[in-house]
């Protein structure tokens, strides 16, 4: 096992990314970030508190829980559903910002994608990732991104966070086969 | 899990899973999104040999609503009314590829018999069957009290529930015992002696002859309808006796607790367990239940059909 990110190393990914955000999007007000479920929600959470004391205002934010729109239910046990919350402002016209901790195959941003156009039609969606390792199955590319990390597929990557796991860090394990 | 017959399969974590399910699936339904893409593909079959409003068109919403393909088929109208035998009715839909069955059966036993089968291979969810268990009734009810009632918590630990009327016949009632008693409710029944089932006093829950004395004292009312179909003694002297000692009217209302809920798994007799004055009045969830009933069984559909073959905790 070995760090990829240290705690300060995370502060200062999504400090940058936050500042990377209002750049492209030319400041905050059109903007709602949406988490993707545990961990990304978290992540988009900080985002917001950073984006809110840089431009001292507060930018809608929520959750976006894709497990129902997944294309690979089928292979695996029931998942549990997890809360979506879309900000009272709702996505329409708006520029979304997705926000997932770590960015893989790309099938839980198409995933999420479906999602959204169930919800409304933003103006854009974009994708921010803490970490993106690669290996994508489908034509899918990140915004903003904390870190790359080249990784083998037989490698896991696994993102703690202090709000559910007690700590900052993002871990590279060789998987046991 | 694979099928839903009984709320006795059910232990008290998977029941609570299936209610939190059903909480987000709700948010779903309330919101703009009124389509899922999660169950495309799939084949579910309602199959009623009894006959039902509620029950069949809220498992086709839910079905629906999750994008599978859904089948109707009631006794009426199908081979089953010219005697076709349940297993070749279900060997019928295993031919047609079937995911699941919906069945709703006079002979108590019967969603068991078919799963236990070899006829078919596709989940069973029991929607009633004889006067044994209802269990999406069950849990479309536990979610509506814990919705109104729940202190917070993920059950029901707390709250005193009276379960009023033909609990001989009534399999709302014998699912609703098992699974309200399990998430931590006091149960208590009240009835004639002639409409409770023999062996009533294994099961959890107190009994009461006197609705008035209990009345008082409990969170919620559930009213359940006389069975008259399913009645060929004279189990009571006449309606206006039954209804006056056990019928829920606007006086005994009068003396429930503040906040507490009538509930009806319907159809109602209004007149008879129930006056239209209570069933229309603010106390009364009974039209909630029937929304919430498409939500919680969404969420037990998605629990048995949207997973792969693996068992929950195996990955």
């Amino acid at each position: 096992m070995s760090v990829a990110l240290s705690a300060q190393d995370i502060t200062r990914a999504l400090t940058r990314i936050s500042h990377e955000i209002l750049e492209k999007n030319q400041g905050s007000t059109n903007i709602v970030l949406l988490g993707i479920p545990t961990r990304g929600a978290h992540i988009a959470t900080r985002i917001s508190s950073i984006i809110a004391s840089i431009e001292g205002t507060e930018v809608p934010t929520g959750t976006l829980d894709i497990t129902l729109f997944r294309d690979d239910l089928r292979m695996r046990p029931p998942r549990a559903i997890m809360p979506t919350k879309i900000p009272t402002s709702g996505i329409e016209g708006k520029d979304v910002i997705l926000v997932d901790d770590v960015l893989f195959s790309g099938r839980t941003i198409r995933a999420a994608l479906d999602a959204l156009g169930e919800i409304g039609r933003p103006r854009t969606v974009q994708l921010a990732a803490l970490v993106d390792r690669g290996h994508r199955e489908l034509p899918i590319k990140a915004d903003f991104i904390g870190k790359n990390l080249p990784t083998s597929k037989n490698q896991s990557v696994k993102v703690f966070l202090s709000e559910i796991d007690g700590r900052d860090e993002v871990t590279i394990e060789e998987e046991a086969e | 899990m694979k099928h839903l017959l009984s709320i006795a399969d059910l232990n008290k974590s998977e029941a609570i899973s299936i209610l939190d399910t059903a909480t987000e699936l709700a948010r779903v339904s309330d919101g703009a999104v009124k389509k899922l893409p999660t169950l495309r593909g799939r084949t579910i079959v309602n199959l009623f040999a009894e006959d039902s409003t509620r029950t069949r068109i809220s498992f086709e919403a839910a079905a629906k609503r999750l994008s599978a393909d859904v089948i109707n088929f009631s006794a009426k109208g199908s081979s089953l009314s010219k005697g076709e035998s349940l297993k070749d009715t279900a060997m019928t839909l295993q031919a047609m590829g079937a995911d699941a069955v919906v069945i709703r059966h006079p002979a108590s036993g019967a969603a068991q018999r078919l799963a236990d089968s070899e006829w078919m291979s596709g989940s069973v969810v029991n929607a009633g069957d004889g006067t044994h268990e209802h269990p999406s009734q069950a849990l479309l009810d536990a979610f509506t009290i814990r919705k109104h009632l729940g202190m917070g918590g993920s059950d029901l630990a707390g709250l005193s529930i009276a379960i009023v009327g033909d609990i001989l016949h009534s399999r709302v009632a014998r699912s609703n015992v098992l699974l309200l008693s399990m998430l931590g409710a006091k149960v208590t029944l009240v009835a004639p002696p002639t409409l409770l089932p023999v062996g009533i006093q294994n099961w959890p829950v107190t009994v009461s002859y006197d609705f008035d004395a209990v009345i008082p004292h409990v969170d919620v009312v559930m009213m359940l309808r006389v069975q008259q179909e399913r009645m060929s003694d004279l189990f009571f002297p006449n309606a206006r006796e039954y209804s006056r000692y056990f019928g829920l009217n606007g006086e005994r209302m009068a003396s429930m607790k503040s906040g507490a809920i009538v509930m009806h798994p319907g159809p109602m007799n209004r007149g008879l367990e129930i006056s239209a004055e209570v069933a229309d009045s603010a106390r009364s969830v009974i039209t909630e239940q029937v929304t919430n009933g498409v939500s919680v069984r969404m969420a037990i559909l998605y629990v048995l059909l949207a997973g792969g073959a693996l068992e929950v905790g195996s990955n």
